[in-house]
């Protein structure tokens, strides 16, 4: 028998890690999920609608840029970055939400829900919703609308509803598991947009199907520049669906290195970070067997970083097999470092990223000066970085 | 698959009268005040005394027993706490079963939860987020101590898994009787009787109902139709508020007769 591989997780699982630890109430309406999911992928007309929409809704293909400043700045390695602060709403969530919408639609669902941490997965869902009339409603942490209130005000004006959870950490976490309660209790009605590869199966796998495209564009916009591979791939890893997005089509390029940058807060040895595969040990969280950070007794812990959208104490669980096969290298940076390159970046290239990728290109600095001249390192660019202007002056 | 009829299921199967099983949260609102009500409630007349482990995240709770999860946690509740706290109220005679999350079994290791469990006493365990598909090798060690595997069967569950889970069984089957997470509900759900019906034609074992039942009245519709009624929430808000559970107890037991 074949050996699990990433692309195809076995009994929904990614060797040992994955699965559908959830209540009974959810189990139908996920056996329906994977089956429609599976039906829609093998359907032309689906793939053909899907396409149109990424091109005129979502702006793709997305551009691969050469940094070029921030490539003397880090002694001469050559920095690419993959556009994905240029989609439409600004992160690479779109590339999700779009597909998810599409298939809320085709199994009859006229409500769609969400989790959001820095609030540019909420976005992504109130877009969709809007644009295929379905109704909306988004859970968000308060401490997460406190930081990210911008994109609180533009999912309203979208007509998502915005329910502000109160309970635990007040962060992701705690906004995801109040989105799976609303599940449980309205299934019949709604579907759950989960916006990274994390959750129960088929999600992780899902999710990674339609981000995957990420890496598809990037390694033929590479090849096609440079007409040969990076030497290596970085992203920053939350639930990691930039990451595996991007990660995916090079899986099978035994050359090209794999690194996933999580967010190690105020210093992994502090305890306040959210570096699950650096910090943390197996345990079931939202669904599925994957790294979490928990304490002896299987309680979950509370997490830091000054990005919100890498502040979750669990990891995607493809990313928690290719951790373990060493496919990929699974790496933390701090608060400072990912301001630090924040700043770096929005003035050596005028482009402003996000938080959570600036931990990326910290971590492709760091590699860059390891490699020196001759190091081609390609950069997962996830969004856009206005979000968190409220974030970068207090910091 | 023809086994020996247990504890548990000798405890929850109606005869006339529905049978009631009660919910309380190990360490809610502390450790030694918990020992004290599950006494209390031992000798109230129930059934069966389910006696929850926190969890963290409890996806499928509502607000009161997340609150009550959430005070036993920060009094520093833990598995090893709570099955002291269960095999204290078990010398009372009352059949106790556990509820809780597969990730503090896992944390604690399976198979030494399931032996630690069967000492103090317990009859066994039910595992929300544990669906049969992936009740391996939990539920192999809970059955290898003699302990109970209770699954859920809920309003969306497809016949095919209905069949799957009634095997997977023992003790009784629990179902959930409304589409959505634990809390006290002024109404019970239609077509909760046809689900009984339904469950009924793939086990012997008794059933009991469980989620957003509260009140005397609910036991009255739910007798003659179910085995047994699970009260957690009503029952968890007593104790919340500082009063004697019991009282609520006597008014639910009027209803079962």
């Amino acid at each position: 028998m074949a050996r699990p591989t990433p692309t195809h997780p076995v009994d929904g699982r990614f060797g040992a890690y994955g699965g559908k630890y959830v209540p009974e109430t959810l189990m139908g309406a996920l056996i329906e999920l994977e089956d429609m999911w599976h039906e829609a992928k093998a359907d032309t007309l689906f793939q053909l609608e899907l396409a149109g929409h990424r091109h005129a809704f979502v702006g793709r293909p997305t551009p691969l840029y050469a940094a070029t400043r921030l490539s003397s700045h880090f002694g001469g390695a050559h920095v690419h970055l993959k556009r994905e602060d240029l989609c439409h709403t600004g992160a690479h969530k779109l590339n999700n939400a779009v597909g998810q919408a599409l298939l809320a639609v085709r199994m009859g669902k006229k409500r769609v829900i969400a989790e959001t941490g820095a609030g540019q997965h909420g976005v992504a869902a109130a877009t969709v919703a809007a644009r295929f009339g379905l109704d909306c409603t988004v859970y968000m942490g308060t401490e997460d609308m406190r930081r990210q209130s911008m994109n609180v005000r533009r999912m309203k004006l979208l007509g998502a509803e915005v329910v502000e959870v109160t309970s635990g950490t007040k962060t992701l976490k705690d906004a995801t598991s109040e989105a799976i309660r609303d599940w449980v209790t309205n299934v019949q009605t709604t579907h759950y947009i989960i916006g990274s590869v994390v959750g129960p199966h088929p999600y992780p796998e899902m999710v990674r199907d339609l981000q995957r495209v990420i890496g598809d564009e990037a390694r033929d916009q590479y090849l096609s520049v440079d007409g040969k591979l990076p030497d290596v791939v970085v992203a920053c890893v939350g639930g990691g669906s930039n990451a595996i997005g991007i990660f995916t089509a090079f899986l099978d390029d035994k050359e090209v290195a794999l690194v996933g940058v999580e967010a190690a807060g105020k210093g992994v040895k502090s305890g306040q970070h959210a570096a699950s595969l650096v910090g943390g040990r197996p345990g079931v969280l939202h669904g599925s067997y994957s790294y979490l950070l928990q304490d002896g007794d299987g309680q979950v812990l509370p997490t830091h970083s000054i990005s919100a959208g890498l502040d979750y104490p669990g990891v995607g669980p493809e990313h928690a097999f290719l951790n373990d096969t060493k496919r990929v290298e699974y790496v933390a940076v701090t608060d400072k470092d990912a301001l630090a390159a924040f700043k770096l970046c929005t003035r050596l290239e005028g482009i402003m990223p996000a938080l959570e990728p600036a931990h990326a290109i910290h971590y492709a600095g760091v590699l860059a000066r390891e490699m020196g001249p001759g190091g081609r390192i390609l950069v997962c660019l996830s969004g856009r970085g206005d979000k968190d202007m409220d974030s970068v002056d207090g910091g | 698959m023809v086994a020996e009829r247990t504890r548990l299921e000798d405890a929850l199967r109606a005869k006339g009268d529905l049978k009631l099983v009660a919910y309380m949260m190990a360490g809610h609102p502390n450790k030694k005040r918990s020992i004290e009500v599950g006494k209390r409630l031992a000798g109230s007349g129930i059934a069966a005394l389910e006696i929850g482990i926190p969890f963290s995240d409890p996806l499928a709770d509502g607000p009161v027993i997340q609150r009550a999860g959430q005070v036993a946690l920060e009094h520093g509740m833990n598995v090893t706490a709570a099955l002291e706290v269960a095999s204290s109220i078990a010398t009372e005679g009352v059949p106790v079963v556990l509820m809780t999350y597969i990730n503090p079994i896992l944390a604690h290791d399976p198979r030494r939860f399931a032996a630690e469990a069967a000492q103090a006493g317990v009859t066994g365990v039910i595992v929300p987020d544990l669906p049969v598909e992936e009740s391996e090798p939990v539920a192999g060690w809970l059955r290898s101590a003699s302990l109970d595997t209770v699954f859920m069967v809920a309003p969306t569950t497809a016949e095919d898994r209905m069949a799957t889970i009634c095997e997977h069984s023992s003790g009784f089957v629990y179902c959930v009787t409304v589409t959505g997470i634990t809390g006290a509900r002024k109404e019970l759900p239609a077509g909760m009787k046809e689900l009984f019906e339904q469950v009924r034609r793939h086990t012997q074992l008794p059933i009991a109902a469980g989620f957003g039942i509260s009140r005397p009245e609910h036991m009255k519709a739910l007798r003659g139709t179910a085995d047994a009624a699970v009260v957690g929430s009503a029952i968890v808000n007593e104790i919340d508020q500082g009063r004697d559970p019991v009282a609520l107890v006597k008014e639910l037991l009027k209803g079962c007769r």
